[in-house]
Parts: structure tokens; sequence; C-alpha cells
């Protein structure tokens, strides 16, 4: 790890006049929450920020809700919102997103603010060496041709297929989310969460449309009562602890077996989180079925491109896509708030 | 030990009742061949943290290195740009070829020497593989080490590296003279009503123990200690004595405590003379952490393999004609191999045997050992076959293996010393509820889970060694037990208190035992499932001579103060040498020259192995595809169990480590560099605890007095060999799909 500053500012706005622009390849300054990423990547020499400013005396901790809306502020930890009960009773998917992701050491430390800017594990990326357009831009991408069993079908660009590897953010976009976010000299300012991520084009190195010292502070959104009938299905080759093949995370707003209004996130199969409108706009009317959840998983791939190894996650997706939309229609939500089961037991068996 | 006296609080029989509630420590409980279910010795040493690992040792004002690793696949050295790094403050040196520290190389450990290569780091400019150590940054801080090696610049003349089986630029060997043929195969396959012909592939594997690899070098004047995870000090000291030009009894070389071997520290590492060399020109202890990621390469690994297997069998199942051909990949300049098929073809009778192996030699680090070497890859090979010729005959899998059960050895027509394959799958079905097997494929469906059963033989040759032992008894009944041997986590500093206690007539309580120090009475590797048959058949030497000389009597109720009494001193000692029948009657002399002597498995007159029967279930999703183990029952029969607890957390680890070999465990080369892209534990994935919800194994009870003293077999390996193609095999009869390339993944599941 480079020697670096480290100060603790006692304020957002102190924070972020005090960070040091970050700059395009991450040689600026960094904020510090829980470091899962950002001390990982330090210590490979990935990212070498001059100064760190740690969000740990800035507050912005609580989960509150008032008059339907829920906000979350950006220093939460994974931990806490996954067994908090707004999100176990009323929005399983985002807590079985952060339920199903990392560790327990990792979640208790790990913060939404830094999650949803988790980097990529593309091991092209992380190794310091290989080219990498993300990293060292204009180098070329070493993963397309490489190793690439994990990384992205759907986003791509001929520069980057490095997947966006966090949950949380693949749960989060079904609710049309805020984000909230503040910088030097500025206001507040609000983004909706689907314009956070930018895809990566010709410009790999760019990850979000925030400036060089924009500090999220929190999210808000509606929580609609249909958000109880939601789920999160993550595909991975061990049971826990292990980053997602395919995930889908679906809330269905039912009329009996017909779908009044789907949404649909996928992770793991992407350079950013993705909302699959197309197969949300499918569903709509549809009746809930085996085939009709298996189409719109095909038509959520759609535009995939898959790669020497990771072609099998656009079959593995439009599976992935199926399993969560008839585990979520197939939740029983009437007792939800007396259960605080949410969807995590919730299966498709039946509705084969 | 080097510079402390351990004591054990030893906590021997509080947790037997929780013990015996386990159904198979109660099984083992009724066997007179089983030792008691004590807990570990240097458990609570462990969970309290004083348990000091090689890592762990302080000393005086030590300096800090960090290696460089090259990061191309194969080329040369044409320059250093060290202007940057040597800018970092606290740095002391930079070492490399340019500079080269003052040691030397010792022989190859594979050809009869220690050393983990044939060849030495920083002899020449050359780079023969991606992660090769090419520099040495030592630093008066851990972090400015490792500041000072990112900055350094190294460039190289690349070339294009042949990293895997598929390159171009490999080249075979083949290895005759490691073939054995029996009978006429061509005509017996040919005639063969029934057969097979399938080819298989295992992965890539890298031991990844939880304790890192680490060195630290400590001279006080002349005298050399070096505290490295080891397992075999002895080895270790006398290869560094060749390799620093010294004479070996100015090397001391400590471990008392390894955090998981695996076999990966079985041979001296390359940096160890390094760290001591760099140590000695800068005139101050160093110490050395190797990261996770340059753990992947600058230590050795479990090659990849193809295998062909030829199966012939009659129409009543009856084994006619087997085949089992092996490639295995080895570095440029090392010929390293395991050939395995020496174990498989001694499972089942049959007329006609062939096996044949090559070595294919590639732009990679030279590979070494690994549990169960040999068998591990192999009998994924071999038992995914029987499983294939099973559903050709439409036989039951345990049926058939019973069928070609023998009790002479198929390839040299000499007996086994013992041999309880047939009550290993009894008792294993019985445990499994093998009765409800249907064979037909999917029949275990429910829901949208696809369900399937499958098993497999495990085996290991039982293998033993010289090994030399000192005791020391007391007129208090204390004894202390002094051997350079190991405890890589499996349980021998409990066993080996166990059988001094049993000797002598002592409790438990009242004997320590010293391990893993190269001034101990040199003892065995840690390896080959070797330590507990040749300690324990040292230790009843030593103690039978020391019970005539106080004319004590084995199992009797002795009074130990009346016979020192009569005996005339406070202590007696006793050092004792065995060698196992078989070994060259100078094996104990040579174990003081670091040289290992193995015998055992096959022999002249007899053939020694251990017997396993796996039996799995397997769960798959058909929409995520997951492929899980949510059941798993191991029943082995190997010899003289020391300790039920001990040996039952042997197997199932063995178990457990199965299934990482079977669906997660490849390291990921990239054929263009030779590099490994998951070289580190969140992508090169070994299961969890989610992973491994209902493990059983059954400790089969089995008396062989002829294979040692101790009567023991040995169990440290056998537990992983036969799991994954016991998986395989129940994916199959789960999905229909036969897949021969391990680890399975979700998308070997999946029709696009």
């Amino acid at each position: 790890m480079k020697p670096f500053r480290y100060q603790a500012p006692g304020s957002v706005d102190a924070a972020v006049e005090a960070v040091d622009p970050m700059g395009i390849a991450g040689q600026g300054g960094a904020f510090l929450a829980g470091g899962t990423t950002l001390i990982d990547l330090m210590k490979l020499h990935v990212v070498t920020p001059p100064s760190v400013t740690d969000v740990k005396n800035l507050g912005l901790d609580t989960i509150e809700e008032s008059g339907g809306e829920v906000r979350i502020g950006a220093r939460v930890t994974m931990a806490e919102a996954a067994e908090h009960p707004i999100f176990v009773e009323r929005a399983p998917a985002l807590s079985d997103a952060l339920w199903k992701a990392a560790s327990p050491q990792l979640r208790n430390v790990a913060t939404l603010g830094g999650n949803v800017l988790q980097r990529t594990r593309c091991p092209y990326f992380r190794d310091n060496v290989s080219p990498c357009n993300k990293r060292d831009p204009g180098s070329g991408c070493a993963a397309i041709g490489g190793i690439n069993r994990l990384l992205a079908v759907l986003g791509t660009s001929e520069n980057c297929i490095a997947t966006y590897a966090g949950d949380f953010a693949n749960a989060l976009i079904l609710f049309d989310a805020t984000v909230e976010t503040q910088r030097a000299g500025e206001g507040p300012r609000q983004i909706p969460f689907d314009d956070l991520h930018v895809l990566p084009e010709d410009h790999p190195e760019r990850e979000t449309m925030l400036g060089d010292d924009e500090l999220i502070t929190g999210y808000r959104f509606d929580l609609p009562d249909w958000a109880r009938r939601s789920v999160y299905v993550k595909a991975r080759d061990r049971e826990s602890y292990a980053f997602a093949l395919a995930s889908a995370a679906v809330a269905l707003d039912l009329d009996g077996d017909t779908i009044r209004e789907a949404r649909v996130g996928l992770g793991g199969v992407a350079t950013v989180p993705w909302r699959a409108r197309e197969a949300e706009d499918f569903l709509q009317g549809k009746t809930v079925s085996e085939d009709t959840a298996l189409e719109a998983g095909r038509i959520a791939f759609e535009g995939a491109k898959g790669y020497e190894h990771n072609a099998f996650k656009i079959p593995l997706g439009r599976q992935v896509v199926a399993k969560a939309i008839l585990d979520a229609a197939g939740m029983d939500i009437s007792g939800a708030s007396d259960s605080g089961a949410g969807g995590t037991s919730a299966t498709s068996e039946g509705a084969n | 030990m080097a510079d402390e006296t351990m004591t054990f609080d030893q906590t021997p029989t509080q947790d037997v009742e929780t013990q015996n509630k386990v159904a198979s420590a109660e099984r083992a409980a009724e066997n007179a061949n089983v030792g008691a279910a004590i807990s570990r010795v240097d458990g609570p040493l462990k969970v309290t943290g004083q348990a000091r690992y090689a890592a762990d040792f302080s000393v005086p004002n030590p300096l800090y290195a960090h290696l460089v690793i090259s990061t191309v696949g194969k080329g040369r050295i044409t320059g250093i740009d060290d202007g940057a790094a040597r800018r970092v403050k606290g740095l002391r040196e930079i070492y490399s070829h340019a500079n080269k520290l003052d040691n030397g190389s010792a022989p190859f450990f594979a050809a009869g020497g220690q050393a983990q290569q044939s060849w030495e780091p920083f002899a020449e400019p050359d780079v023969r593989f991606y992660g090769e150590t090419v520099g040495l940054v030592v630093a008066e801080t851990i972090l400015g080490a490792r500041e000072a090696a990112a900055e350094l610049v190294f460039e190289y003349e690349s070339q294009d590296p042949a990293a895997v089986f598929s390159a171009s630029g490999v080249e075979r060997q083949e290895m005759p003279d490691k073939s054995t043929t029996k009978g006429d195969f061509d005509s017996a396959f040919e005639a063969a009503p029934v057969k097979i012909d399938s080819d298989y592939e295992t992965a890539p594997n890298v031991h990844n123990a939880m304790e890192l690899f680490a060195t630290t070098a400590h001279w006080v004047g002349d005298k050399l200690t070096v505290y490295v995870p080891s397992q075999w000090v002895k080895g270790f000291q006398v290869g560094l004595a060749e390799e620093l030009g010294i004479d070996e009894a100015n090397i001391e070389v400590v471990c008392p405590f390894v955090g998981g071997g695996f076999g990966g520290k079985g041979s001296l590492f390359t940096w160890v003379s390094l760290i001591a060399a760099a140590s000695r020109d800068l005139g101050r202890p160093v110490k050395l952490y190797v990261t996770r990621e340059q753990g992947f390469t600058t230590a050795s690994f479990r090659a990849e393999t193809r295998q062909s297997v030829r199966l012939g069998a009659a129409q009543d199942g009856v084994f006619q004609a087997l085949e089992h051909t092996g490639e295995e990949l080895t570095s440029r300049a090392d010929n390293y191999f395991v050939n395995g098929q020496d174990a498989t073809i001694r499972m089942y009778q049959a007329d006609a045997i062939r096996t044949k192996l090559t070595t294919v030699h590639a732009d990679r680090q030279t590979p070494g050992f690994m549990r169960a070497p040999a068998e591990t890859p192999y009998f994924f090979g071999l038992e995914s076959a029987v499983d294939e010729i099973a559903r050709e005959l439409d036989m039951d899998p345990v049926e058939l293996r019973i069928k070609n059960d023998t009790m002479v050895d198929p390839v040299d027509g000499v007996p086994y010393t013992s041999r309880s394959l047939k009550e290993c799958f009894r008792q294993g079905a019985e445990a499994f509820g093998w009765s409800d097997y249907t064979p037909e494929i999917g029949s275990k469906n429910e829901g949208e889970w696809l369900i399937g059963w499958g098993v497999a033989t495990s085996t290991y040759p039982t293998q033993m060694s010289p090994c030399t032992v000192r005791i020391h008894l007391d007129v208090s009944g204390e004894a202390r037990l002094q051997v350079a041997s190991h405890d890589v986590g499996t349980g021998a500093y409990t066993v080996l208190t166990q059988a001094v206690a049993d000797e002598l007539g002592i409790p438990v309580e009242k004997v320590r035992v010293e391990l893993g120090d190269s001034r101990l009475p040199p003892g065995t590797i840690a390896g080959g499932s070797i330590s507990t048959a040749s300690n324990v058949s040292a230790i009843m030497i030593a103690c039978e001579r020391i019970r005539q000389r106080l004319g004590l009597e084995r199992g009797g109720d002795n009074d130990l103060a009346a016979a020192f009494e009569n005996f005339g001193q406070g202590g007696i000692e006793e050092y004792a040498e065995w060698n196992p029948p078989g070994a060259k009657k100078n094996a104990p002399k040579t174990l003081y020259n670091g040289k290992v002597t193995i015998v055992g498995g096959p022999e002249e007159s007899y053939t020694a192995f251990a017997f396993g029967a796996i039996f799995s279930e397997v769960r798959i999703n058909r929409f995520t595809h997951e492929i899980r183990v949510p059941r798993m029952t191991g029943a082995f029969a190997a010899g003289r169990i020391m300790n039920a607890k001990t040996a039952k957390s042997q197997y199932l680890g063995g178990m457990v480590w199965g299934i990482g070999h079977a669906l997660l465990e490849a390291a990921e080369v990239d054929p263009r560099t030779g590099a490994y892209m998951n070289d580190n534990i969140s992508e090169y994935l070994v299961p969890v605890n989610a992973d491994v919800p209902n493990m059983d194994a059954i400790i089969v009870p089995e008396v062989d007095d002829k294979v040692n003293p101790a009567g023991v077999k040995g169990i440290g390996e056998i537990g992983i060999v036969g799991v994954a193609a016991s998986i395989a095999n129940a994916v199959h009869h789960a999905t229909g799909t036969r897949l021969r390339r391990i680890p399975i993944r979700p998308e070997d599941l999946i029709q696009a």
C-alpha cells in the first residue's frame, strides 16, 4: 500500500471540501466507508489515492420511513439493512440481496453508500499488470479473449466486459430509488438510481455519473405494498460467500394469477446494475406460468453477448429470471407482516 | 522446542459423553481397535491463540522482506528500474539475479533431494513461469517492503509461454518404466462383451492452506534458526545447509504448529535460503510473509491430468480388461508425476491390465504433493469408468464393485495385509440408505430439484517410514516424547500422546509431546499418511525398553514409584529407531541426512492399502443449475484407529475437500500468459459450511496385524479419494449427463 493522507472530517460539507478530486483513473483522493473494496484495491496498488477521507463521523446511519417513503443513510451497514424489519417484511428482495452477499464479517462493515460503488472483480482489472481500459484507459481489454467466466454478457463494449459484482443495487433498482449526493460548493443533488451507473462504452474508466468530489449521502424511495412480493434469486458456484453467476431481483404486483406490474433487475451478468424493462413490459397483463416466466427471461437477455467462458450466463440468466418470477408469484404475502419470513423460503414448487 | 517448553492443558474425557452422541463414535467405541475419542491436547492452545505458528515467533529487531514475482510467463529480465523503489523510506536492499545472494541450490525433492524445484532462483535472468520469484525487497517495515516492491519495474524480453496441455510448445515425455502390463490387454478388451472407453480431465489445484507461507531467519554468530511452515523440518534443515553452504549442525528449523499443510509445505521452498542469505548479508533477522496471491505460484500445486480408461467386462459384470493411461502436466525442467494408475489397477480383479504414463512439460511451476497426490485425480477416472460400465451392464454400482473385489493384488498376485472393502460398502450403504436406490435417471427428482445418488471406492496405500524417538519418564510419572515429526492439523500431538500413555500405562495428562523442531530425533515427513504408523511403531519400541528396564508390565497395574525405587534413578530415557520391513537396513541412519524412505503400498510379498466407500447425494436446481451435496457418507477401514474423534475429523476433512475437488476447485490459467487469473480465495473457491450440511464418516473396524507393529494404516489422505467420482456419478444419476471433467460446474448442465 502506498502511503496516503488520512482525514476524518466531522460533516458532509467538510468531507466534500476535503477530498482530493478523484480523477478518472482513480489516482485522486477517495472516500472511505467500510473500505471493503477500497482497502483491498489499495493493497493491490490498483488504486493509489494520495488521501483518504473517512466518512465515519458523518452520521448518515439511519433507516427511516415517513409517508410511505423510505430513507436510508449511506453509512447504514449491509448487516443492519439486511435485518431491518422494513426490508425483511416489506421488501424481501432488498433483504435477500444483502443476506446473500459477501460474508457476515464484510456485511458488518460494508455500507450501502459504498456497496453500490463496489468495483468489479475482473481479474485483469485487479492484477495491475494486464491491459485494462478501466484501470489504464486505452491499454486494451485482456478479459476479452482471456479467462472471462465470471464476466458480463449485458452492457458490454469492445473495450470492457467487467461485471458489476454487487447484489444490493440489482434489487434497489426495482424501486425507482433516488440517490442523494453532495459535492463541494453545491447543495444536495438528487440522481435517479437508474442513472447512477454508466455503461462502459468507450470509457470503462468512468463507472458512475458522480463528480470526483461527490459523496453519496443516502437513498430514498417509495415502498409500494406489492414490494412484499419480491425475491432475490442468486445462482452461484457454492451455497454461500460467492459472487453471482447470475441473479435476478423480481417484484410482482398480482391480481390473482395476472401480473399487473412486474419489476425485474439482473445481477452478475451485466456491467452495471441492470433493469430488464422489456421483460417487465412483456410480463404486464400476463398470467403467471413457467412458460411466461421463461419467455420473460429470454427477453431479458435479448442482445446479450457471450464470450468464450461466460456464454452460459445467457441461458442460465434466463432461467434464474424465470425462477425469481415463479418464486415471487408463489409467495404467500397475506401473513407476511406476521411471519416476517419474507421471500427467503419461497420456492416455485407447484408452479412447474 | 527452540526456546520454550510447551505444556498442554489436557482435557481428555470431559466431552466423551457428547462424542458418544455421534453415531459413528458409538460404533467406534464398541471396537477394541479404536482409541478413545479424546479432544485434541493442543486444542486449548489453538483456540486461545497461544499456539505459535512459524510467523508468530518474534525475533529481535527484524527487517521485513517481500517477494517480487514475474509478470511474464516466459522470457528474460532485461533490466530493472529501481529508482522509485530505492526512494521508499526504510528500504534496505533489493536482491535479484543482478546482485545475487550468497546461496546455491539443493537437489529437487522428487530426485531424492529436498528442494521444491531443481533450479535456483536468481541464478540467471531467465523467467520460466508466470509468478516466479525474481526479486526480493527488504525494508524496515512490511509496508515499506511492499511499497518498494510495487515501485520496482522489471523489464522483460517476453516469449509466448506454452502453459497448458493444449499449447503447441509443450514437450511430451513418455515414461515406459512407470508402466505396468499384465496379460494381453488388447485381446482381452477386444473380446470383452461389455466395454467402455472414456477420457477424463482434472483441473490444477492449489493448496491454499489457511496459514500463509512465511519464513523468518535469525542468525546468532554462525548459528541460524529458521521459522518456516514445514511438513519436514529435518529435510528443510539438510536442504538449507546445502543451499547456504554451511554445516547443518548450525541450522535449526522450528515449526511446532502448521496451519494446514496438505502437501504444500513438504518440500523446501525456494525463498527460505533467500531469506537466510539476505539476513546473513544484512546482519539482521529477516521476516517474510508470502501473500495469498504469491502462494499460488511460488509454492507447488496439484497439476492437471488427462486420463483415458478402457474397461471390459463379461455379461455378469466380472472385469476382464482394464487400461488406465494418464498425462500429467509438469514444469519444463522437472519431471514430477504421481502415476496414480499404480493404485487404480489394484482395486479390482482383472486378468489383463495395462497402464501408461506421459508427462507434459510446460512453462509452469513445478508441481508437488497434495492430499492423496496420486489417488485423488486418478480415482476420478477409474471410479467414473466403473459407474459407466455398471450402467452398460445394468448392474447396481455397489454390487458390481463387490463382485470385482479381490483379496489378492491383481497385479502382483500377493495378498493384501487386510482388505475390508466389502464391509465398507455394507456399512456405508446401510448408513446412507442405499437400499432405496433406484437406478433410473431422474427417479429421485423432487419439485425443482434433480436428485442423484452416486458411489465410489476410496483407497490409500499404507505407507511407513523409518522413525526415531526419544522418550523420558520420571518418578512422578511424567513422560516426554521428542521427535521431529509434525502435527499439520491432523491430531498428531493427540494420538502420539495417547500412544505413549497407553504403552507406559500412565494418564494422557502426564504425557508431553514435542514435535516440529529439527533438533529433536528425526521423525517422519508429514506426508503419505505415514506419520501415525511410523511414530507409534517407534514409540512402542522405546516404551517396551523402558518397561523392561523398570520391570513394568504392559497394561498391568504397575507401581511406578516402587519401580523407580528398584531402578535406583529418578528418571529414565530411551532413544529408539524403528525401521519398517522392506526398508534398507541403514534407513534410520540416512534419516539423519534428511533422506526420506517410504515403504508400503505394493511390496514384494504383500500389498497394503486402506479402503473406503463414498456415498453421495447431489441436488441440482433445474433453474439455477446450482449443484449441491446435501448428504455424504464415507465408510473407511484403516486398521487400528488411535482416536475416533481426530480420525473422524480427518475423514470428514478429506470428504469436504473432495466436494471442492469435484465442484469448485480450479486454478484458471490464461493460456496467453500462463497466469493464474483467480489467485485469491474469493474466486478460487473451496466449500464453506453451508456446502457440507450432512456429512458422516464411519470407522469400519479392522485389525491388521501384518502391516506394522502399530497395526495402523494411516488416514490422512484417504478421505478425499473417490469423492469426486461419487459426486460425478450422482450428477449422472440425477441428470443423465455424464461429466468427465472436474470441477463440474453449472454451465456443464445447461442446455443452451
